[in-house]
């Protein structure tokens, strides 16, 4: 046995509701060695986290091992009893969760929860582990080591509790550990502490891991090698510099391709003065009770000025919290404005969505993120994409079903998709649908929130060039509200920087590389780069990073 | 892909899964739902008829289950006595669920005053004991089935109102009721066309339990004299009238017990065992 994790012809069987059973990972085998750290790559659906989380033995519920070897530091964990398994999870193998904000427990401290592996399994006296902790703490540079632990999990940052996360998977000196996208959830500036904090503990431990990710960027940084998986099978192998440079497989590919920048498109008929569609003049909106002046106690969109032309798109950009969801709904009229102006087409809008006339609501459309709770459940996606034709012009019931197939054709969806439920699509044709029942509005606005942050690079991509099509064909305009700067610097002709509801800056995608604001200038320089060195190689002005980066 | 199929207890039909205590349990409930229907034109004897000479009689041919306290036929009295408890109980349950869940998910969507105003009210009425409130109200106007029917429903409105407005609460906050706002919807199309299909299925649950507690309640009633009147009998007066055979363990205490315990049983039986729609088109 030369390395620590051997998988041999890995397979493992679903059973469906209808007792059917379905085969996810069909004979997966893969190697680690000590201290290496193998990234698992591919799109929701090609079965990283099911082989991830076979590494300790586990299946989830419905699911089952039925074949192969999963040799762990000379243990077969497929083979073991429950009882054994358990033995060996937080002392051989640890797990780091995608959402640590789930994974702790709002109602006891950090440090309670961080040393109790050690608790579990008898390793140490509780003082020891204590001071273990704060080791850990300090080598994930965590702020204020030493009290960070008698603070409770809602106390601390999405970012902070992703390392705290990872020490208490540290803290029973794990041989390997695995992590299941741990960063997907942060924002990029907040993301490069994380990755750093974690490459530097994996790398002085000399621990193995396993990285579970969609974003081939983050795991350039962190990872030897790379395996590619879709539909349950390794469509390649090999270390992050082959991968990166002379990839053979088309998905792999793909994968790269998303990240080229994309060419943007050319307008040949430069309007000497572009009317505009949009003009927002001041705007506040925040939450809380409304004080004496008219102003609400949390301002979380400080007077923000912007101008959409026709035809045109506005990018809107910043890490969570910086107050442009709010402007999206502010804009909709879903949260009215305390103060400003929105002036929509020539004519003065009311700042209640409830008082616009249903014209005015019609012309103006907003895209949600999360398409699965932007879709009803219930409903067929036929009935979904019908209603505003139904509601806006009175179609009736052919008409409708007409309608239904062209906007299904526009976003590039089978037109057999109509009889089903959105629980049976894929993320990437959820977003589509959420999309066409936009565009059955015949809108002219279309005010999409973050729609591709919850998809795979790849399907977004996709989605990106369809907005642009349609762009096109149907003379709409976008405002693009994103974290993503590649995402908004590929479709857009201004971008917006915003931070803590304030505008910070507003410049053109061909200047991207040279902001003006220091914001900016954190925010652009934080975008992980293909290049396995970028972030060993970056230095980011400590100065700015104390003012701006939320550690 | 790899396509077997696995043992299972469960079967399908019509593209649901059923498992047998499921089936058993609905069988139950659709023999006594007939029973209710067709009572008038089964029965041996007038359930005003005494036929027995003899008090509390035992089981025998031509009175199948006995006779009562007066020598009447107790077969004849339990399955009309089907028709006053399933009958009485599936009224009351179906104003109490309907006007709950309307009201419901209508504060759900509107909140602010009247979410509040209406919240408190029921929540005050919530709180009088369902037997005390039966009582005051069959005191002050008297026992007949209408009153019967209102005051059982009104009993279990705060309940229904409670849990479907609990349920929409949560399907309000989801995206996609934003953007029917968004669009201008109204509210009937917000509860009836957005939240409903989401909730039917644990309100259907909720409607099979509160039918339980109802026929519970009334046979409750009826037992301490407060339901309906001699010689009308449900199921609850039957046990009331007859407790006096309990030495003698005569079947016109027992039989009328049982006639309760299945019905109700076999309703939280079927509630647990519903019929699942199979998603999985493959198969």
């Amino acid at each position: 046995m030369t390395n620590l994790v051997e998988v041999r012809n890995l397979r493992i069987e679903a059973t469906t509701d209808a007792g059917r059973l379905v085969e996810i990972i069909k004979g997966v085998s893969l190697d680690i060695a000590d201290g290496e750290i193998v990234a698992l790559i591919g799109e929701s659906g090609s079965g990283k986290t099911t082989v991830a989380l076979s590494l300790m033995g586990h299946a989830r519920p419905g699911c089952r091992i039925t074949g192969g070897e999963i040799n762990v530091d000379g243990k077969n964990m497929a083979a073991l009893t429950e009882r054994e398994r358990a033995r060996l999870r937080g002392t051989d193998i640890a797990y780091v969760p995608q959402s640590a904000a789930a994974a702790f427990n709002p109602s006891s401290t950090i440090m309670e929860q961080v040393i109790e592996v050690t608790r579990i399994h008898g390793l140490m006296p509780p003082e020891q582990a204590r001071k273990r902790a704060v080791e850990l703490f300090r080598a994930l540079s965590l702020p204020d080591p030493e009290g960070i632990g008698a603070r409770y999990p809602h106390q601390v940052s999405g970012g902070q509790l992703q390392r705290l996360a990872a020490a208490m998977a540290l803290i029973g000196d794990p041989k390997l550990v695995i992590f299941d996208e741990p960063t997907t959830a942060l924002d990029v500036t907040t993301q490069i502490d994380v990755l750093k904090a974690f490459k530097s503990v994996m790398k002085a431990g000399g621990i193995a891991g396993v990285y579970v990710s969609h974003d081939l960027a983050v795991v350039a940084q962190i990872a030897d090698r790379i395996v590619v998986l879709k539909g349950g099978e390794v469509q390649e192998t090999g270390t992050t510099a082959e991968i990166l440079s002379a990839a053979q497989h088309p998905y792999t590919r793909e994968l790269l391709a998303a990240f080229e920048p994309k060419s943007r498109q050319i307008r040949a008929d430069e309007d000497s003065r572009p009317k505009s569609l949009l003009r927002i003049d001041n705007l506040v909106a925040g939450y809380g009770p409304v004080k004496r002046d008219g102003q609400p106690v949390i301002r979380a969109v400080d007077s923000v000025s912007l101008v959409v032309e026709k035809g045109r798109n506005l990018g809107v950009i910043g890490e969570s919290g910086c107050g442009k969801s709010t402007l999206a709904r502010a804009i909709a009229g879903i949260h009215p404005a305390a103060t400003g102006e929105i002036v929509f087409d020539g004519k003065a809008l009311e700042r209640a969505a409830r008082k616009r006339t249903r014209d005015q609501l019609r012309e103006m459309q907003i895209v949600f993120q999360y398409a699965d709770t932007a879709l009803n459940p219930a409903k067929p996606v036929e009935d979904i994409i019908s209603r505003p034709l139904a509601f806006y012009h009175g179609l009736d019931r052919q008409a409708r079903s007409k309608r239904v197939d062209e906007l299904l054709d526009m976003v590039r969806l089978p037109r057999s998709l109509r009889y089903r439920h959105p629980s049976e699509l894929s993320g990437g044709q959820k977003q589509r649908v959420n999309f066409a029942r936009a565009l059955a509005a015949d809108p002219k606005l279309i005010i999409c929130d973050e729609i591709t942050s919850a998809l795979d690079t790849v399907v977004a991509s996709a989605v990106i060039e369809l907005l642009k099509e349609l762009q096109r064909e149907l003379e709409l305009s976008y405002i693009f509200i994103s974290h993503d700067l590649s995402v908004v610097e590929a479709i857009c002709d201004e971008i917006m920087v915003m931070y803590n509801g304030e505008r910070v800056e507003q410049i053109t995608p061909d200047k991207v590389k040279a902001p003006t604001h220091p914001y900016s200038k954190l925010l652009f320089s934080s975008v992980p780069k293909l290049d396995p060195t970028w972030l060993d190689g970056l230095v980011r002005d400590p100065e700015l990073v104390r003012q701006y980066g939320h550690r | 892909m790899t396509v077997a199929r696995a043992a299972s207890s469960r079967r399908s039909f019509l593209g649901h899964s059923y498992n047998l205590v499921g089936v058993v349990a609905s069988l139950v409930i659709l023999a006594w739902t007939l029973v209710a229907i067709f009572a008038p034109y089964i029965i041996p004897h007038p359930i005003g008829d005494i036929v027995d000479d003899d008090y509390f009689g035992p089981m025998r041919q031509g009175l199948w289950l006995g006779s009562d306290y007066l020598g009447r036929d107790m077969l004849s009295r339990v399955l009309m006595g089907a028709r006053y408890t399933v009958g009485i109980s599936l009224a009351a349950v179906s104003i109490a669920c309907f006007s709950g869940v309307v009201l419901g998910m209508i504060a759900a969507v509107t909140g602010g005053w009247f979410d509040t105003c209406l919240s408190r009210f029921l929540d005050a009425m919530n709180s009088i004991p369902s037997k005390l409130f039966g009582l005051v109200v069959v005191a002050a106007v008297g026992s007949s089935i209408p009153v019967l029917i209102l005051t059982l429903a009104v009993i279990y409105i705060p309940g229904a109102y409670r849990f479907a407005r609990a349920l929409a609460v949560n399907i309000n906050t989801m995206d996609f009721m934003t953007v029917a706002r968004v669009r201008g919807e109204s509210t009937i199309y917000l509860i009836g066309s957005e939240i409903l299909p989401n909730i039917i299925r644990p309100v259907l649950a909720d409607f099979g339990l509160r039918f339980v507690f109802i026929v519970l309640l009334l046979s409750g009633l009826s037992f301490l004299g407060l339901g309906l009147q001699p010689p009308l009998a449900d199921w609850g007066a039957l046990v009331r009238e007859n407790i006096g055979g309990l030495p003698f363990a005569a079947p016109a205490v027992i039989v009328p017990s049982l006639a309760i315990a299945s019905l109700t049983i076999s309703v939280n039986l079927l509630i647990d065992n519903l019929p699942q729609k199979i998603r999985d088109r493959d198969a």
